[in-house]
């Protein structure tokens, strides 16, 4: 294993909790809390996997990965989102945009873990 | 001695036999045997009644008084048959082609069928001819009292002879002239009459001068001696008076109504006037062969003080020729009748056809052309006006004294009517001439006239004071009426024509050049001036709308029903169709206008026809009928426009309520979405950690505390924000109840400043003048405190400073308190300050940041209290200020 995950979430808690149970299995975890900034960091970072919050201050999860699927490189990239919103419309608009899988908080540790190992051994 | 009454009774017999004439004239016209009553010689002759009694009597009277100057009177109407006989052509052509049946009806039809104008020449008419009718009056009645004095008889009461000379007359007239209506206008009868008083009077004038030259100076070489030896053969020639007395009979000759009558009317055949040119000439010489000797003779035969006027009867009588002098007077009556009938005949036809007839169809409403009989009105309505233009001459008789000069009183009538020969002459020579144009001119010239010439005419002091003859009209020595303008010196009469006519004539021309003609006014105008090119085809009509029932029907009212049939029948023969109705082509419309025209007018026709046919040509009435429908159309439409505006009003209402209704909708999935982020992300936290201590072996006692704390934190978040919402919810439903206590305003702040503090990290630092906050308030205190609380702990979470400070102040304004809680720290945006009061308006990015229910619950806390929050923003820090009402505050003792 050992695969690099990007983390971008605005709440303290919830990324504590991510971080621990990714770490635990080997995988490298960064995070960015800041919307506004994620495409970019994305981008230079070039991650094998980002989970990414759907609501976040300055830039919102969907039109960040709207942005990210825009460059060819990225077409195929594995993202899950999370979300708390819990509106039906988000997870089609999310479809939409190319997301790679769609969860709602509060969710299941194991269902995220379950769901990272297969989105990354989907994309090799 | 022939007495008066032998007198009317020669008259009598005289007029008797002139009805006989007419009659069997009449009866042979309709059994078509009359070709020899149209000859070009009874043409001529009908022509003479150009020469009235004026002429009859007044021109010995007039050559007695002014010398050979009475010439003029027979100059002018030689001058226009001989030399201007083209002109004349063209003036019976065009009234020919236009069915023209009056002066006023030839002007209306040029300039654009103007019923105005029309009525305008007609007054015009009336008016000017009166004096002329007057002047026929007063010779018949000075004639008849010429027999009565000798006789030795009761003198003659000379207003009442006059009066009954005028019933007669008009007697004469309406039997003579208005028997039947002929659809063409002609009146065979009265034509072959009054050739045959032309003969009368030739015949009694030339006897009377024989009679004088050889009978009484003894043959021609005699009577040459006396004549140069008598003042008319040492006359002066006054050239102005000449120039302007020919132009003016010339004028009159073609304008006077009853020369139009005669000479464009009862023409049968254009070639007529060819002889006429010639022929009449030859009459007037005839004429005024004999004037000079009767004049001289009379002069010197009379006593002085004699009227010259009558010479031609005195001279005979003085002699003791009866026999020659009675002949004399039936020469003058004849003159005087002749004149008299066409001049009524004419009048009336242009009173009752533009002014009566009008009237009568708008009274009747837009059914009367096919609903009454309009024949029996067309006759009554001339007779009428038969009455009234004799009567107003009886009446002009009796107000001017009856004692003028005939010939002054011809003159006056002259001046009158040359007044219509500018707009008749530029009518028919010139297409830029305009209705506006011709009525300026008309008003002008005839104003003119009536303060110059007639109104004079009465004398001084009569109509128009002394004053104004010598210092003008109000006192403005310009409007002097024999000295218009300050040119004095001229002679009266032709002062009067040389300033109306110029007047007249300047007004027509230059009105005419700045206003526009109408389009039936230039379609006319050329049809007018341009007669020769196409005098067949006058007029188009689009016969596709008429039905021939509908134009029958009509017809009849107007010419009778059987010779209404008979035209059609003759018609539709024609057309080769069967039985009584033809096809309502273009020519038999034109056909048909032209009948009707006879009877009722041009401009009358014109619209009745428009009305049936809705024809190319339009009439006023048409226009004024489709104005009307246009304005119902307009409301119609303006009423459409209103309900669409309505419309479009209720459509923007529902759109508004649909904009509000999907704002709402909108606003609900983002407080639903955003109350699921709010519960579910302390939510995920807990499940996640609490999966994580269950499921992990061998987590270390930091970590299992860490994660257990975090739990717990979040739990409290949880519970926390479902308070807030229940009590937001509370509160927005107004079901929460108020618990009003007394206490001050320090302690609440205290209590308020103390669980802020309690709860709250960081070292806020709170400034207070509890001086001003010894205030007692009757309120929900703990409310109060709720909102404080909310108030601090904001200020302790997102006051950023270094130095973090937050000022409260109490206000007391007008019994209400305000509390301004101001900080230091980063002003909110401008953009976010509108929704700081609403739910889940979270401004910063803190972490210790609530669901951003404090605020809106703060405002709904202050709603129910009957105060109010707001914000205000600085450049150096943001202040709330909650607002207490006046109620709920007490001052404090």
């Amino acid at each position: 294993m050992g695969k690099h995950v990007l983390l971008v979430e605005d709440e303290i808690n919830i990324i504590e909790a991510i971080r621990f149970l990714l770490s635990r299995e080997g995988w490298q975890v960064d995070t960015h809390s800041d919307g506004a900034t994620a495409v970019d960091t994305i981008l230079a970072m070039r991650p094998d996997l980002v989970i990414l919050d759907y609501m976040l201050p300055g830039k919102s999860g969907l039109d960040i990965l709207t942005e990210v699927r825009a460059d060819p490189d990225f077409a195929k990239m594995p993202v899950l989102m999370l979300t708390a919103r819990g509106q039906s419309r988000d997870r089609e608009q999310a479809e939409k945009a190319g997301v790679s899988r769609f969860m709602t908080k509060p969710f299941s540790n194991t269902e995220v873990m379950t769901a990272v190992r297969d989105l990354v051994q989907l994309a090799q | 001695m022939t007495s008066v009454n032998q007198l009317i009774g020669v008259s009598l017999g005289y007029v008797i036999f002139l009805f006989a004439i007419a009659y069997l004239a009449e009866r042979a016209a309709q059994r078509g045997k009359g070709g020899w009553l149209r000859s070009p010689l009874v043409y001529t002759l009908s022509l003479s009644i150009y020469c009235t009694a004026w002429t009859f009597y007044g021109a010995v009277g007039y050559a007695a008084r002014s010398g050979m100057e009475f010439v003029t009177i027979y100059l002018g109407p030689s001058l226009v048959m001989i030399g201007w006989w083209w002109a004349l052509r063209k003036l019976v052509r065009i009234g020919r082609a236009q069915r023209a049946t009056s002066v006023a009806d030839l002007i209306s039809a040029r300039y654009g069928k103007s019923n105005l104008l029309a009525i305008v020449v007609t007054i015009m008419a009336v008016i000017g001819v009166t004096p002329y009718i007057a002047l026929q009056l007063q010779s018949v009645t000075l004639s008849l009292s010429i027999f009565s004095e000798p006789g030795g008889d009761a003198p003659l009461n000379q207003l009442i002879a006059g009066f009954w000379v005028a019933f007669g007359l008009a007697i004469f007239t309406v039997l003579f002239g208005t028997r039947n209506l002929n659809a063409n206008e002609r009146h065979d009868g009265v034509v072959i009459a009054i050739a045959v008083e032309a003969v009368v009077k030739l015949i009694a004038l030339l006897a009377v001068g024989i009679f004088v030259v050889w009978g009484v100076a003894g043959g021609l070489a005699p009577m040459m001696e006396q004549i140069d030896a008598s003042p008319i053969g040492a006359w002066d020639m006054d050239r102005s008076r000449w120039v302007a007395l020919t132009a003016l009979s010339a004028a009159a000759f073609l304008a006077l109504p009853r020369m139009f009558q005669v000479m464009v009317v009862e023409n049968e055949d254009e070639r007529h006037l060819q002889i006429a040119s010639w022929a009449f000439p030859v009459y007037l010489l005839l004429m005024s062969l004999f004037v000079v000797p009767i004049a001289v003779v009379g002069l010197d035969l009379m006593p002085a003080g004699s009227n010259p006027d009558l010479f031609v009867l005195t001279v005979p009588l003085a002699q003791g020729q009866v026999g020659l002098a009675t002949l004399s007077f039936l020469g003058g009556f004849s003159s005087a009748t002749s004149m008299v009938i066409v001049a009524t005949l004419a009048l009336s036809t242009m009173v009752s056809n533009h002014v009566v007839m009008p009237v009568w169809l708008n009274l009747q409403g837009p059914g009367a052309q096919v609903s009454g009989d309009v024949r029996n009105v067309v006759i009554l309505s001339r007779r009428a006006s038969i009455l009234m233009i004799i009567g107003l001459g009886y009446l002009y008789y009796r107000f001017s004294g009856g004692g003028s000069a005939l010939a002054a009183m011809g003159l006056i009538s002259f001046a009158g009517v040359a007044q219509f020969l500018p707009v008749m002459m530029g009518g028919i020579f010139w297409r830029g001439a305009t209705r506006w144009g011709a009525l300026a001119g008309l008003c002008v010239g005839f104003s003119v006239w009536v303060f110059c010439s007639l109104l004079p005419s009465f004398g001084p002091g009569a109509v128009l004071s002394v004053a104004t003859f010598d210092t003008g009209l109000f006192g403005l020595s310009w409007l002097r009426p024999q000295a218009l303008f300050g040119i004095s010196g001229l002679d009266p009469t032709v002062h009067a024509i040389v300033w109306s006519i110029t007047l007249n004539t300047t007004a027509f021309v230059i009105v005419s050049l700045f206003i526009f003609p109408g389009p039936l006014e230039r379609l006319q105008g050329a049809q007018f001036v341009n007669v020769f090119d196409h005098s067949t085809q006058a007029r188009g009509w689009d016969a596709a709308l008429a039905t021939s029932e509908d134009l029958l029907i009509m017809t009849q009212r107007i010419l009778g029903a059987t010779e209404a049939l008979d035209l059609f029948r003759a018609e539709a023969a024609r057309q080769g169709v069967q039985g009584h109705l033809p096809e309502p082509t273009p020519g038999f419309l034109q056909q048909l206008e032209r009948e009707l025209t006879g009877s009722v007018g041009a401009a009358t026709a014109h619209a009745m026809i428009s009305q049936l046919v809705g024809g190319a040509s339009v009439s006023v009435q048409d226009l004024m009928a489709v104005a009307d429908e246009s304005a119902q159309i307009l409301e119609y439409s303006n009423q459409l426009e209103a309900k669409s505006a309505e419309l479009s009003r209720t459509a923007g209402k529902l759109r508004e309520a649909n904009a509000k209704l999907t704002a709402l909708s909108v606003q609900k999935d983002a407080f639903l979405s955003q109350i699921s982020h709010e519960l579910r992300t302390p939510m995920t936290s807990i499940r996640s950690f609490s999966e994580i201590l269950r499921d992990t072996d061998g987590l270390g006692q930091v970590e299992k505390t860490k994660y257990a704390s975090i739990i717990h934190g979040e739990a409290i978040r949880l519970t926390r924000l479902l308070d807030d919402l229940l009590d937001l919810s509370v509160l927005e439903n107004g079901q929460v109840n108020l618990n009003f206590e007394t206490g001050t305003l320090s302690s609440v702040l205290e209590k308020a400043i103390l669980t802020a503090q309690a709860s709250g990290t960081g070292a806020l630092d709170i400034r207070r003048r509890h001086l001003d906050e010894a205030v007692t308030l009757t309120t929900d205190l703990d409310r109060l405190t709720q909102v404080f609380i909310n108030l601090i702990t904001n200020a302790q979470k997102y006051c950023q400073a270094e130095q973090p400070r937050l000022v409260i102040e109490v206000r007391q304004e007008d019994g209400a308190i305000a509390v301004v809680f101001s900080d230091n720290g980063m002003p909110i945006p401008p953009a976010a300050r509108a929704l700081i009061f609403e739910k889940f308006a979270r401004i910063s990015d803190n972490d210790e940041a609530g669901a951003g229910l404090g605020l809106a619950i703060c405002r709904e806390i202050m709603t129910r209290l009957g105060g109010e929050i707001s914000f205000l923003g600085g450049p150096s820090g943001n202040a709330f200020t909650v607002h207490l009402p006046t109620q709920a505050a007490l001052a404090a003792q």
